[in-house]
């Protein structure tokens, strides 16, 4: 069989391919451009080789341990978000009306959270959890409890913690209840003829026909908690000391705060190399499951 | 193993109060014997899915009892009930392997396990399952999921009866029949009670040994399939079953004749007390009309066409206004567009109002 060549059908694509060009590509070479740089004054850059990326990977240098930290921190982060995240949407999505009038407003109040702004969300919260006026901070110290968001490293992981489960768990709710309103009427009429349990339907039919949309749930939470910065910005700016100072946080002190762009770059790339790997393994995992089981 | 009774059963998914036209299943009581094949035959939306989920309890009646073995069961929950069903589509646990599929609703019932396993084994060798009973229940094909599906309503050997509701609808045709033989056969051997849902004559007539018609909302007819052939109790009950269905005619009658368009047709029954008013019909399977040349004294009529169907022809004809389909006997040829119909006067029923009335000797 002949086929004609037309390479013609590339002009449909060139629109997308400049959009990607400059809205990723161009962006992204900059900053490759950088990592390999040292600047003097004057904006008088020479070529630096490898040297900022050594500097970062040591944990035996300044900037070095700083990383270290901080990385450490997000994985712990994202983890803890993950973990409480994930069940508590899939717990909360199960109890939601199936029909009926309540579906929609259940839906509209649960999804709210979600359509504040980031920097609002963190101003909210960052009066809300104050322990002299805030109603949260001054609640918890009214029952004695020790509770101060910017001077205690234990309050400060809480807070923050609590925003974002309270800020992102509705997305795991409204996906999972998505998946839960896919499955077929007839599984729950026949789980009922077979005399099933209420904890065996879960794990038989409801958790196995969620798998897809937990998979995209878990990519989207861990690529938002990894990438985490507003919240302790605006709360807890990043201290005490550096309890909650993520990788982001970091990140904009050294390129902005200190102006250190060769390290600032190297890292950005390392942090975003690291994310790229961890959804990869997150996703070929989740969708390998199945395959592992049969072998 | 039960008698299953209905009595004034019905139901409507607009409540109560909605009117009894509306009423998805209209008050119907009727018996179900142990071991019987049942087919539940009508058109889509008669309400055979919901008399169905009605009997298993997937769907509470408006109003209306149900018994088992004269036991009223009607409050009774689906799990309760015992009761197997096998839905449309394949529903398979996807966590499991199909034994343990097969196992799952004698062991959610906390059958001994010597008797689960003896269980499996007996079904799945029934239902050619036995090679694959460790595999995962996810990877095998639809049709096989299906027998998985069929595997778990038979398993249980006490259940007061086994519901399918369209089972073979995503199967192949090669395989349905095949599939459908060996329901055949397992109805045989299990002594079950069967109620087979389908709106596909073939499948209906194949399968029971009494066929429950369905036509909106209403039973309009239960009996053996040759009953539903040469005597349907209703006009929907005609031309539902059968192919091309029955002819069903306007016509005047009094005492033992028929008059239509004008030309009077002998009966075999005298019906000299049909109801005042009514709307009067007379009705005749294409196979007792016999397509013959013109001649005197037969009701001449002209052909639209002539459909070959291999083993029978039919022909399509009119009569004034009133189509009718009539068999072309082998060896009939007509070059004219016009010819004569022969009915044969002991297979032609009288309905008033498309209710089968019967006539005096």
């Amino acid at each position: 069989m002949r086929k004609t060549l037309n390479n013609r059908a590339w002009l449909m694509v060139a629109p997308v391919m400049i959009v990607v060009l400059f809205s990723a590509l161009l962006p992204v070479m900059t900053v490759v451009n950088y990592s390999v740089q040292d600047a003097m004054a004057e904006n008088h850059f020479f070529w630096n080789g490898d040297s900022w990326f050594r500097e970062l990977l040591d944990p035996s240098t300044e900037i070095g341990s700083r990383f270290s930290g901080a990385l450490e921190r997000n994985l712990i982060f994202s983890f803890v978000v993950l973990l409480i995240e994930v069940p508590l949407g899939v717990a909360l999505s199960l109890t939601l009306p199936r029909r009926g009038w309540a579906v929609g407003p259940s839906l509209v109040l649960i999804a709210l959270p979600m359509l504040i702004p980031w920097n609002v969300v963190g101003t909210m919260w960052q009066i809300f959890a104050r322990a002299d006026i805030g109603l949260f901070g001054a609640t918890l110290t009214g029952l004695g409890l020790h509770y101060n968001d910017t001077q205690d490293p234990v309050s400060a992981w809480f807070t923050i913690l609590l925003i974002d489960v309270w800020h992102w768990t509705p997305l795991v709710i409204l996906l999972s209840y998505a998946g839960l309103r896919a499955i077929p009427d007839a599984f729950y009429q026949a789980a009922r003829i077979d005399a099933a349990r209420r904890w065996s339907v879960f794990i038989n039919i409801e958790l196995p026909k969620l798998q897809r949309v937990l998979v995209l749930a878990i990519l989207l939470r861990f690529m938002q908690s990894f990438m985490i910065y507003t919240e302790p910005f605006v709360v807890t700016g990043g201290g005490p000391g550096n309890a909650t100072t993520f990788l982001s946080i970091d990140l904009v002190k050294i390129a902005l705060g200190q102006v250190d762009l060769g390290s600032a770059a190297a890292m950005s790339l390392v942090y975003y190399l690291i994310t790229i790997t961890l959804c990869w393994i997150f996703f070929t995992a989740m969708t390998q499951l199945d395959l592992l089981k049969e072998a | 193993m039960a008698r299953i009774d209905l009595v004034d059963l019905a139901h409507s998914y607009g409540g109560r109060d909605a009117p009894e036209e509306s009423f998805a299943l209209k008050p119907v009581t009727m018996t179900w014997r142990q071991g019987g094949a049942y087919a539940l035959l009508g058109p889509s939306g008669c309400g055979k899915t919901t008399l169905l989920n009605l009997i298993s309890g997937i769907v509470a009646p408006t109003h209306g009892k149900i018994l088992f073995d004269g036991v009223d069961i009607t409050q009774q929950s689906t799990e309760k009930r015992n009761i197997a069903q096998v839905f449309q589509f394949p529903v398979i646990y996807d966590t499991m392997t199909v034994g343990q599929n097969l196992a799952f609703p004698l062991k959610n019932r906390r059958v001994p396990k010597p008797e689960i396993e003896k269980r499996v084994a007996e079904i799945a060798r029934l239902l050619d399952l036995t090679p694959d009973l460790n595999r995962r229940a996810t990877r095998m094909t639809a049709d096989a999921k299906q027998k998985i599906s069929l595997g778990r309503g038979l398993v249980r050997p006490d259940v007061a009866a086994v519901l399918f509701d369209e089972p073979l609808t995503v199967i192949d045709p090669e395989l349905k029949w095949q599939l459908r033989s060996k329901l055949k056969a397992l109805h045989r051997d299990l002594d079950l009670t069967m109620i087979y849902v389908t709106h596909d004559q073939t499948e209906a007539l194949t399968f029971a040994d009494t066929v429950v018609v369905m036509h909106d909302g209403r039973v309009v007819q239960s009996g053996t399939p040759a009953e539903l052939f040469e005597k349907p109790a209703h006009t929907f009950v005609g031309y539902f079953i059968g192919s091309p269905g029955m002819n069903i005619v306007p016509a005047e009658v009094k005492g033992r004749e028929a008059r239509i368009d004008g030309h009077v047709i002998a009966l075999n029954r005298s019906y000299d007390t049909l109801p005042a008013g009514a709307k009067i019909e007379i009705g005749v399977r294409p196979e007792f009309v016999e397509l013959v040349p013109p001649a005197p004294g037969l009701l001449s009529t002209n052909i639209e066409r002539i459909d070959d169907l291999g083993r029978v022809r039919f022909a399509r004809v009119r009569i004034g206004d009133t189509k009718l389909a009539a068999r072309v006997p082998s060896g009939f040829s007509s070059s004219d567009s016009t010819a004569a119909l022969k009915f044969d006067p002991a297979h032609i029923h009288v309905y008033a109002d498309s209710r089968l009335v019967e006539g005096a000797a």
